[in-house]
């Protein structure tokens, strides 16, 4: 028996999987049409301060005129809409997108802290069987429906808040048609450097392009140079040290860096 | 994926979806040429997978809404998280007994719902929505839970 296999198999297909996946990726690029730069806040290592750091380079940057965004791309655990004054705005509906909430500074964000009840973790609708096969296709959906059906409008710059881990990452990374610039923020202690440094060099191997280190909650209790070391090894600037308690000018000079 | 009936060598055509309302999904297929009709069946899991792709076996039937996967499946969401305010309704107008039932709707996922029956009033020249044309539109469009 000839069967033919899936390729050879070219009449037209009225589902079109793959020309919805497709247009789906149109429309994040539409969407980002007027967003000049688009910079992957990560780090690879948690509780490291990158919604922190996200929040303030973003006001920074906003209090000099540029217009910016903030992507909470941190689904479980969104804290960049809290940090931004935008937690308890309304995402307004429009036919074709939803408008973000402007925040502090003019900051326009949006998270999933806007969407969820309060104290509720993010779950999806479904079976509970096995929803470990399609968990990580809604997430991935939820980010892709952040990028593409949010009305971002001009920006100068949106940045997307990763959570720790590479995942999210490259989910990101595919859907974009250019990989992103990414903005690495760690801690000087030598164990986040190496979190770091695995998260970094995926990054590297996706096409991004790194801006530079950012070491955080310096002059504390952290001891290391993790900072120095993933600069020298990867040939990067250190963009800044935050201290503990870091004053405003902190963040300007950081925004004038970016 | 695609299906062949190899007996004629043909590639079959999407016929029709049904989503029984169980979390399972059933589509069926056709050979153009002997006629052959084979019916694929999901269950809940892999139906659920096809969804969070946002990707509709047998193509979309309506537009895509913002944020449509996150409002359809987000579990848990804001009552008040949306304002709708800002959407056309044209000149569809609401039963009382369908607005009634679109009350039982999740207020995160309310406006949404309401306006994919409004359009599918507007679209098939339908000057107010019923509980019946809400059936209608449920069956047609298969929007299983709305």
């Amino acid at each position: 028996m000839h069967i033919r296999t899936y390729h050879e198999l070219t009449e037209p297909d009225r589902s079109g999987l793959a020309a919805q996946i497709m247009a789906q990726r149109r429309r994040v690029a539409q969407r980002l049409a007027g967003v000049e730069r688009l910079i992957a806040v990560m780090s690879g290592k948690g509780g490291v301060g990158k919604s922190y750091v996200t929040a303030h380079a973003a006001r920074a940057l906003a209090r000099v005129g540029r217009r910016v965004g903030v992507l909470d791309a941190d689904l479980n655990g969104p804290t960049a809409a809290r940090l931004l004054g935008a937690r308890d705005g309304r995402l307004a509906v429009r036919e074709d997108a939803i408008e973000p909430v402007v925040g502090a500074d003019g900051v326009r964000v949006v998270s999933m802290d806007q969407l969820l009840a309060d104290g509720r973790p993010l779950a999806f609708r479904g079976p509970e069987a096995e929803s470990f096969v399609w968990r990580g296709a809604a997430e991935a959906a939820a980010l892709r429906e952040f990028v593409a059906d949010v009305a971002w409008g001009a920006l100068d710059v949106l940045f997307v808040d990763l959570p720790p881990g590479l995942a999210r990452f490259q989910e990101l990374a595919e859907l974009l048609p250019v990989p992103p610039a990414v903005l690495t923020v760690t801690i000087p202690t030598p164990e986040s450097g190496d979190a770091v440094r695995r998260a970094l060099r995926a990054a590297l191997e996706r096409g991004a392009t790194p801006l530079g280190i950012i070491e955080n909650m310096t002059g504390g209790g952290f001891a290391g140079t993790a900072a120095d070391d993933l600069a020298a090894e990867f040939g990067l600037p250190v963009l800044a040290r935050i201290p503990w308690h870091p004053a405003r000018d902190t963040w300007d000079r950081l925004g004038e860096r970016l | 994926m695609k299906f062949l009936c190899v007996d004629c060598d043909r590639q079959m055509t999407f016929e029709e979806r049904r989503l029984p309302g169980d979390g399972t999904l059933a589509a069926a297929f056709r050979c153009p040429q002997c006629g052959r009709v084979v019916a694929m069946l999901t269950n809940p899991m892999e139906t659920q997978l096809v969804a969070s792709l946002g990707v509709q076996i047998g193509g979309r039937t309506i537009p895509a809404q913002p944020l449509e996967m996150v409002r359809g499946m987000v579990a848990g969401g804001k009552e008040d998280a949306f304002d709708e305010g800002k959407r056309e309704t044209g000149n569809v107008t609401w039963s009382a007994d369908a607005q009634q039932r679109l009350t039982r709707v999740p207020g995160f996922v309310r406006g949404m719902v309401k306006k994919i029956y409004t359009d599918y009033a507007k679209e098939r020249g339908i000057a107010e929505v019923t509980t019946a044309v809400m059936d209608a539109a449920r069956a047609e469009l298969g929007l299983e839970g709305m």
